[in-house]
């Protein structure tokens, strides 16, 4: 059914650190990996030797500028994937009810055997999340793992979404956004999380911490006390040998 | 937006096809026999050609039938719904009509009643996405309505209906165009609500995801139709209204008749690429286009 439920027990999401990450595009692999090898269709490759390779991806990595008024431009690495909206438009645009929001932890997920591959629920979401594969024909977005993070078959350590785990820079967190208590929900509240386009009124379930504010030029740096000069004078040999050479002619430098 | 000719034609000829369903629908004495036939067969040949048109752009098109189910929450699945419920009633009208001479005036109201609300449905699918501003206004549906009523008109020979309908319809262009111009500055996203930056400065897209496009590039970021399409609007709107006028104001001939309805046609059909190809999806923000 494409009716959104109107609350979800859980609230299973992703929280991303725009601050710590480095843009190594490490999520993109992992996620294609593994998305490739387990739930659902494969994601397809086209000319992947040739001229234009394209392929299917669930997860992207954008790298903007932010100039601010004064001061040196920014640099800011930007994962985008699925963020599970609580008012999905992607779902209730689907006619044939193979997008659905699961009421136990609010996944957003396609039923591929009944994707007719109409591309609606696409052009619906704001951010680029949904991709209609070019090999099977059906839409493409992120599960959250599904298949890992409930899989009891995998160590425990392995039981979070495949770019989460794979992030070598921790900018990636993952867990339930409805428990005011829980790690990302205190990163969220601690750091200052926003959503994206906010005025789409999707409610994103995925946050975004913000980077922090680039240093100025004047700031004081807290290791220039330790980079102060230690000797003004050359003590011992190397002293008496700069008083000798002085005295030679030919003048000082 | 990518404009792929299967909803080009689909919406094109639907719009036609539905339109002259409700003309024929309402008409207190409709023709019967052979007339009929013709009538009905042109109408259902450009609805039911431009419905199979659309299937053609699915990645699984025998699973379509699916698409009859979520007409409870999608506006794609009611035009599904609506469309076949129209061609029911409009056929077993026409056959009353054509081979027992009969006028079933409640199923005519109710199939005509059912065509527009087909047409009302097309436009919905475009008028209810917040990502294409150009599209998410009142205007779609006036314009989807308005076009296919004049288009119906035309095609079933009310002459003095169709250039009433011909100016309302080119009146909506008008407008719509005039506000899709300004729709997306004015709907207030730009790259800095879509990454959540903007507070912080100017944001610039510096690197796509990939070298090379991908689906979302090519579906959602159309940007050589808008080069000419200043042009392109002159020639639909000469094409869809003032040359199918002039034809309809002038003394009656068969010529002038199919001139204007294929002038309108094809105006129709530059109208629907543009309104394709100059939409501009949110999407493309994230890849410092639009």
């Amino acid at each position: 059914m494409t009716e959104l439920p109107t609350k979800t027990d859980r609230t299973l999401g992703l929280v991303i650190d725009l601050d710590t990450c480095v843009g190594c595009h490490a999520c993109v692999i992992s996620c294609k990996g593994w998305n490739t090898e387990n739930y659902g269709a494969p994601l397809s490759d086209q000319r992947p030797y040739g001229t234009e390779p394209m392929g299917t991806f669930l997860n992207r990595v954008h790298s903007y500028e932010v100039q601010p008024e004064t001061g040196p431009a920014q640099t800011v690495h930007f994962p985008k994937s699925c963020l599970h909206c609580e008012n999905a438009p992607c779902v209730t645009v689907c006619p044939t009810g193979a997008s659905y929001k699961r009421v136990e932890d609010g996944i957003v997920l396609v039923n591929e055997d009944h994707c007719i591959g109409c591309g609606l629920c696409a052009w619906a979401c704001p951010y680029g999340a949904r991709e209609l594969d070019q090999a099977e024909g059906v839409m493409k977005k992120c599960t959250l793992c599904v298949d890992r993070i409930y899989n009891e078959n995998l160590p425990e350590e392995d039981q979070i979404p495949s770019c989460v785990r794979t992030c070598p820079a921790g900018a990636r967190h993952f867990g339930d956004l409805s428990d005011p208590n829980s790690d990302v929900s205190q990163l969220v509240e601690s750091r200052g999380g926003f959503d994206l386009m906010p005025e789409m009124g999707t409610l994103p379930v995925n946050k975004y911490l913000p980077p922090r504010l680039k240093d100025s030029w004047d700031d004081q740096s807290l290791l220039a006390p330790l980079l102060e000069p230690v000797a003004e004078e050359a003590q011992g040999f190397l002293g008496w040998l700069d008083k000798a050479l002085d005295k030679l002619p030919g003048g000082t430098a | 937006m990518h404009p792929a000719p299967s909803v080009i034609v689909f919406s094109t000829l639907s719009g036609l096809g539905f339109g002259l369903l409700f003309w024929l629908g309402i008409d207190a004495n409709p023709p019967t026999g052979l007339a009929a036939f013709i009538f009905f067969a042109i109408a259902f040949a450009l609805a039911v050609g431009g419905l199979l048109s659309s299937t053609f752009h699915l990645g699984h098109p025998e699973r379509a039938w699916r698409a009859l189910s979520q007409w409870r929450s999608s506006w794609l699945s009611r035009e599904g719904v609506c469309a076949i419920l129209a061609l029911l009633c409009m056929g077993i009208y026409a056959i009353d009509l054509i081979f027992l001479q009969i006028h079933a005036t409640a199923l005519g109201l109710i199939g005509a009643a059912l065509s527009l609300f087909t047409v009302f449905t097309t436009s919905m699918i475009y008028a209810q996405l917040d990502t294409v501003p150009r599209w998410k206004t009142p205007l779609t549906p006036a314009l989807y309505l308005s076009f296919s009523l004049a288009g119906g008109a035309l095609l079933s020979g009310r002459v003095n209906m169709a250039i009433l309908l011909l100016v309302i319809a080119a009146i909506c262009q008008f407008i719509w165009w005039q506000r899709g111009d300004v729709a997306l500055s004015d709907s207030g996203t730009d790259l800095g609500t879509a990454t959540g930056l903007g507070e912080r400065g100017t944001v610039r897209s510096m690197a796509h995801p990939h070298t090379a496009p991908n689906y979302l590039v090519k579906e959602f970021i159309f940007v050589i139709g808008r080069k000419h399409a200043q042009k392109l609007r002159r020639i639909a709107f000469g094409l869809t209204f003032v040359l199918p006028i002039i034809c309809l104001l002038l003394p009656f001939s068969h010529v002038l008749a199919i001139i204007a309805v294929l002038s309108h046609v094809a105006g129709v059909a530059t109208s629907r690429w543009l309104f394709f190809a100059e939409a501009e999806h949110v999407v493309g923000l994230y890849y410092g286009a639009r």
